[in-house]
């Protein structure tokens, strides 16, 4: 791994509410188009770490570095331009509710760039075609389905091309077909359009499939025990709460 | 099972039993019978802890079970005590003599040890109630500044033609707060101008100057009753919609997901709501002044034996635009600071649909204590000026 292939660094970094701590020492390197896990029990903070990463949390003590540069070291509007550079799918879909699905991906589109109308609806169209909701651009979020739902999200987030992907327990709620699917959609899009994938989740079947990286975060030790492919990690990895994690204790 | 039916329906509804014997030296055995089930009344496991407390000697217990004739969690429950009271004096448990179903589920239950998860809260004193109050408050009375100068700063955006948001949005708000307010609006203001003419009436009619109804009426309706009703209707009503709109949005992560794509949500959310408030609170509060004085005027024609024109008259009298003017004023202060508690209270919300509850009902007691608050202060402003 070269410095230059290094796209999110975290280091030192200690995340806690108030006093209270969630995780401490987190130290590791995501590269370019990885796709990489961030696992671990419930309550480890998995989710809370996504936060820290994507700029809606500052960090209790260490760095966030994208490319290089402190997330949390910049001016906010830098930090606001690099957060832009992201495309977040959060757990519940958090699409707009009082907006049709359409208006959801064209928001951002609007916003930043200087598309006409009727590019943007193209736009539209396309990412929501990609992940299989072609037909459903006037629909309103809570018209359709949970699946539908995370799916629009993740059309949302790819809606300014990012640079980085997250995704925040992408199959929670997901019916095994609807899941995989995501999965395949993860790779292909890492693959077509060099995105870097951040993935929230303790689903070991999408684990092994998408994975090339991860962390795995200790709910009683409050830190990180152990990272890399989580297959190497399954097979070779000496920690018996990592091996029971992703065997699902079928080999403690 | 049909051979044996009067007596098995007869010991199924037998009571459950627990007899407690020396057995050997150093161990108790534990005899339980009947239905273990939670219908009925169990045996407490007290009698087993006064069968210990006698002797110093038991160092083994064991159960026979061969009476049981149906068991549930009661049974379970019931064993865990027991399991519980000879942990801590040090006691074996044998668990040989329990049904096998029994057993797998008490090993099931203590598989996973309990956490230490320093839920445990001490019991907390007065003082240190009292000061966690007065930093909540603090922190509160900081978080409401804070909010009021984000919103000044979307302001400037707005009037610097930069701030972000949607028409449709606007325009909906606007007819959420302001026609469709009318209703509501009309009731209320029309009884209270009906209420404070009765009042008026009763009062004024012992010296035959009912016709001052018309100037009472008038003159609390537009300096006071108007913009006050207005406000209070509008903060039960907008205000808890306001919050529990924005706090729905925190809850479904749509707040963080507009904070990623760098879009304001106090511009996107927060100002078109603000804005539709202020512009709809003062032609509210004009509406409820004509409306309240309309109410005073049925009582006065209808009771008084007034006529219609010579109330009206009085009215324009006893009226001036300075009256309508503080009225006006105060109806726009108010707009301002409903639609401050209700986004400010939302934006605020916890993560969880308890939290949008909390947050609903704390914007309504924040505007109102905010409209009676302010409502004071222009009271003695106002008479200290004059007007």
């Amino acid at each position: 791994m070269t410095q230059a292939d290094a796209h999110i660094t975290v280091t030192d970094l200690t995340m806690a509410y108030g006093d209270f701590v969630i995780q401490r020492d987190l130290n590791f390197t995501i590269r370019r188009r990885d796709v990489f896990i961030i696992m671990g029990g419930s309550g480890c903070g998995k989710s809370t770490l996504m936060r820290n990463l994507i700029g809606l949390k500052a960090p209790a003590k260490g760095q966030v570095s994208i490319d290089g540069k402190n997330l949390w070291g910049i001016e906010p509007e830098q930090r606001e331009r690099a957060m832009r550079r992201f495309g977040v799918m959060y757990q519940s879909g958090a699409l707009w509710s009082s907006l049709t699905l359409a208006e959801n991906v064209a928001l951002p589109l609007g916003e930043y760039t200087d598309l006409s109308p009727a590019e943007i609806a193209d736009l539209v169209s396309l990412k929501l075609a990609l992940v299989g909701l072609a037909g459903f651009e006037e629909f309103y979020p809570s018209e359709i389905s949970g699946g539908m739902q995370k799916r629009a999200g993740v059309a949302r987030a790819m809606a300014l091309d990012p640079d980085i992907l997250f995704f925040d327990e992408p199959s929670a709620g997901l019916d095994p077909v609807s899941s995989r699917r995501l999965d395949d959609l993860i790779l292909e899009l890492r693959d077509s359009l060099q995105t870097t994938m951040v993935v929230v989740t303790h689903e070991l079947a999408s684990i092994f499939t998408i994975a090339n990286n991860s962390v795995f975060l200790d709910p009683e030790t409050r830190t990180m025990i152990a990272q890399g492919d989580p297959k190497t990690l399954r097979d070779h990895s000496h920690d018996p709460k990592v091996t029971s994690f992703l065997t699902r204790g079928e080999h403690e | 099972m049909a051979a044996v039916s009067a007596t098995a329906t007869q010991s199924t509804k037998q009571a459950p039993g627990l007899e407690i014997s020396p057995a050997g030296s150093d161990s108790l055995l534990l005899k339980l019978s009947g239905a273990w089930t939670l219908a009925n009344p169990l045996p407490s496991s007290g009698d087993f802890e006064e069968a210990l407390g006698t002797g110093e000697s038991v160092r083994r217990v064991a159960f026979d079970t061969a009476g049981i004739t149906e068991w549930d969690s009661g049974l379970l429950t019931f064993l865990l005590k027991i399991e519980s009271q000879a942990g801590e004096r040090h006691i074996e448990v044998e668990p040989e003599g329990l049904p096998e179903g029994v057993r797998r589920l008490l090993q099931l239950a203590a598989a996973v040890p309990p956490k230490a998860t320093h839920k445990a809260e001490k019991p907390r004193n007065f003082i240190a109630v009292l000061g966690e109050q007065s930093l909540a408050f603090f922190s509160d009375a900081k978080a409401t500044v804070t909010f009021v100068g984000e919103s000044v700063q979307a302001f400037g955006a707005l009037l610097r033609g930069k701030a972000r948001f949607r028409g449709t949005d606007l325009a909906l708000v606007l007819q959420d707060v302001g026609p469709a307010a009318l209703p509501i609006v009309t009731l209320i203001s029309f009884l209270v101008g009906l209420i404070l003419a009765f009042v008026g009436a009763v009062q004024l009619e012992q010296f035959g100057a009912q016709i001052y109804v018309a100037n009472l009426v008038g003159l609390a309706m537009a300096r006071e009753m108007g913009a006050m009703m207005a406000g209070i209707i509008m903060a039960g009503r907008t205000g808890a919609a306001f919050a529990a709109q924005l706090g729905t949005m925190q809850v479904n992560e749509e707040i963080d997901a507009f904070k990623t794509l760098g879009i304001q949500p106090m511009e996107f959310l927060v100002l078109p709501r603000m804005l539709a408030l202020m512009l709809m609170m003062p032609l509210l509060t004009i509406y409820a002044n004509v409306v309240g004085i309309l109410g005073g005027a049925v009582v006065g024609v209808n009771m008084l034996d007034l006529g219609a024109t010579q109330y009206f008259n009085q009215t324009q009298t006893a009226l001036g635009t300075e009256d309508f003017a503080v009225g006006l004023f105060k109806g726009s202060v108010f707009g301002v600071l409903i639609a401050i508690a209700g986004c400010m209270r939302g934006m605020q919300s916890g993560h969880s649909s308890a939290a949008v509850g909390v947050a609903a009902t704390s914007a309504v007691v924040t505007g109102i204590v905010f409209i009676i608050v302010t409502d004071g202060i222009f009271a003695v402003v106002f008479n200290a000026l004059g007007i």
